[in-house]
């Protein structure tokens, strides 16, 4: 029988320390979508979406309502659509994007992922004109989110993908200009992209995943936060222990609205997702837990060792909690969408150099961060090719989601709102990397590659 | 289905009435009450079966939050499994 302050325990987790589940996320596969005329293909695609997903909506708000737990989020991923389109005679994959933006909006999802392409080891014809079509594709549109593959630690990185998609970002980021470059906030570049990842922008439906399947995000920095003010001057141990117990009390409320989805929507469980995702509210943020453990601003020397503890913690905790466990499973650094990293970042105290570091140890990379507005394209590419580059040597996924906000310099803060919060906008180097970017072709897998 | 009923607020005459007839009248079973009051600040914490309750969850839910509101207290009902998710291996 529970007791009394067990109980009033988890209220004060879900009201007073943001405990919540950040996402729902229904998988479905596109591949059936397939067709040579754009139309036909746009529509088979708008109604097996809102055919499969028709119901996701209202009961995601059921669950929500019955546990009393915030579910944040409802979404949908699907089978990159440079897979589903390359079988159409067009040049353009922008229908392809507002048919996907219609079916969201029909389905009450704040988000849809998948516009994207895997170019790891090279582009077919199909990705290229996907690409191409990336910026008219997301500034036309509402909640679809675009992500790219460049590279993996099996085929190496795709240097020419890089090259274009920093092109690409700036075109993005001018068509969006009016709302700070809001564009790039739905844009991601992967090395390593995993297949069932529940969280956006990155999103998107692999293809050896199911016909559809439901993935969950869970989050939680809050929770760990508290938790880590009680053990304060406690050593390491005591440290990595905390949060281990607190990443599986987290990731046991994912496993159970999961399964509960599942049932309820007759569609197969996934994976559970366990991340400490932050949002831009003061009391869930990761730069704070950071802070927690004893420094006094995130992005000061040490901020790498306490983030790899943390990152590791929450995965050992969450694992056992969950019978299957995927997706990106660590700990977010988002600095838009965080409220400390916002603060460590306009204090000078976390800079794009110590956020690489700290995308060394954590689940993904850069992510949500504004540099100034005349940032070249060449110097995207190349911060994309080191961020690559981390992901294909160690093995992890790496993500670039980045913001050159058109007319800002540095100081200038880019305001986004809701979930994605307020960049400040942080420096890059000024010295080019042009020549290094316009080699062209690939930079070979590395060793560890060859594991067979 | 059993479910977890939390009132918290100022204590009061018949909160307990209360919340038990409303309970009653929807044929919801109650297992176990627990209640303490410190300093005229009331936590009650009910374990409740709602086998026989024909009414949906979300109506039942909504008829409580109202009595309280009423009363200037926050009852809340969840199902019970979100308790021990977090509280049981």
């Amino acid at each position: 029988m529970l007791n009394q302050n067990e109980i009033l325990q988890t209220l004060a987790m879900i009201d007073q320390q943001h405990l919540d589940v950040r996402t729902i996320t229904m998988g479905i596969s596109l591949l059936s979508c397939a067709h040579s005329d754009v139309h036909t293909a746009c529509d088979r695609i708008y109604d097996k979406i809102t055919r499969y997903a028709e119901k996701l909506v209202p009961t995601g708000e059921a669950i929500e309502r019955e546990f009393g737990i915030p579910i944040v989020n409802k979404r949908i991923s699907v089978t990159p659509i440079a897979l589903v389109a390359a079988a159409s005679e067009t040049d353009s994959y922008v229908p392809f994007a507002q048919a996907l933006d219609r079916a969201a909006h029909t389905c009450g999802v704040n988000f849809i992922g998948g516009f994207s392409a895997l170019v790891q080891k090279g582009m077919t014809d199909a990705d290229r004109i996907l690409i191409d079509s990336i910026p008219e594709a997301l500034a036309t549109t509402d909640v679809v989110c675009s992500s790219v593959n460049v590279g993996s630690t099996k085929a190496g990185i795709d240097m020419d993908a890089v090259a274009l998609m920093g092109r690409t970002i700036k075109d993005l980021a001018a068509r969006t200009a009016d709302k700070g470059g809001f564009g790039c906030a739905k844009l991601v570049v992967f090395c390593n992209a995993v297949e069932d990842n529940p969280f956006m922008a990155g999103a998107f439906h692999g293809v050896g995943e199911p016909e559809r399947v439901i993935n969950v995000g869970v989050s939680g920095p809050g929770v760990v936060h508290h938790a880590l003010q009680a053990v304060r001057g406690k050593s390491f141990d005591v440290l990595a222990e905390t949060v281990k117990k607190t990443a599986f009390r987290i990731t046991r409320v994912g496993q159970l609205v999961a399964q509960e989805a599942s049932r309820r929507l007759n569609t197969p469980f996934g994976i559970v997702d366990l991340s400490l995702a932050p949002t831009p509210a003061v009391g869930d943020s990761v730069a704070r837990i950071l802070e927690e453990m004893g420094l006094e601003v995130c992005g000061t020397h040490g901020t790498t060792a306490a983030l790899a503890l943390l990152n590791d913690a929450v995965k050992k905790g969450g694992v056992m909690a969950s019978s299957s466990v995927g997706g990106l499973s660590g700990a977010f650094i988002p600095v838009s969408e965080d409220e400390g990293m916002i603060a460590a970042a306009r204090a000078g105290a976390l800079t794009l150099d110590k956020l690489e570091a700290m995308t060394c140890v954590c689940s993904v990379g850069l992510d949500m961060i504004a540099v100034p507005g005349d940032t070249t394209a060449e110097t995207l590419s190349a911060i994309i090719a080191d961020e690559a580059a981390i992901g294909m040597i160690n093995s992890k996924t790496t993500a670039v989601r980045i913001i050159p906000a058109p007319g800002c310099q540095v100081g200038d803060t880019v305001e986004f709102g809701g979930l994605l919060g307020s960049a400040p906008v942080q420096p890059v180097h000024p010295y080019s990397s042009a020549a290094f970017i316009a080699r062209g072709g690939r930079i070979p897998a590395p060793m560890h590659s060859l594991r067979n | 289905m059993k479910a977890i009923i939390t009132v918290i607020g100022r204590d009061q005459v018949g909160i307990i009435a209360g919340v038990c007839s409303l309970l009653s009248a929807r044929n919801i079973n109650i297992l176990d009450i627990s209640q303490t009051v410190l300093q005229e600040y009331l936590t009650m914490v009910m374990l409740v079966d709602m086998t026989l309750c024909e009414q949906p969850f979300g109506d039942v839910a909504d008829s409580l939050t109202r009595a309280g509101e009423e009363r200037g207290l926050s009852i809340r009902i969840q199902r019970e499994d979100i308790f021990n998710a977090i509280n049981r291996i």
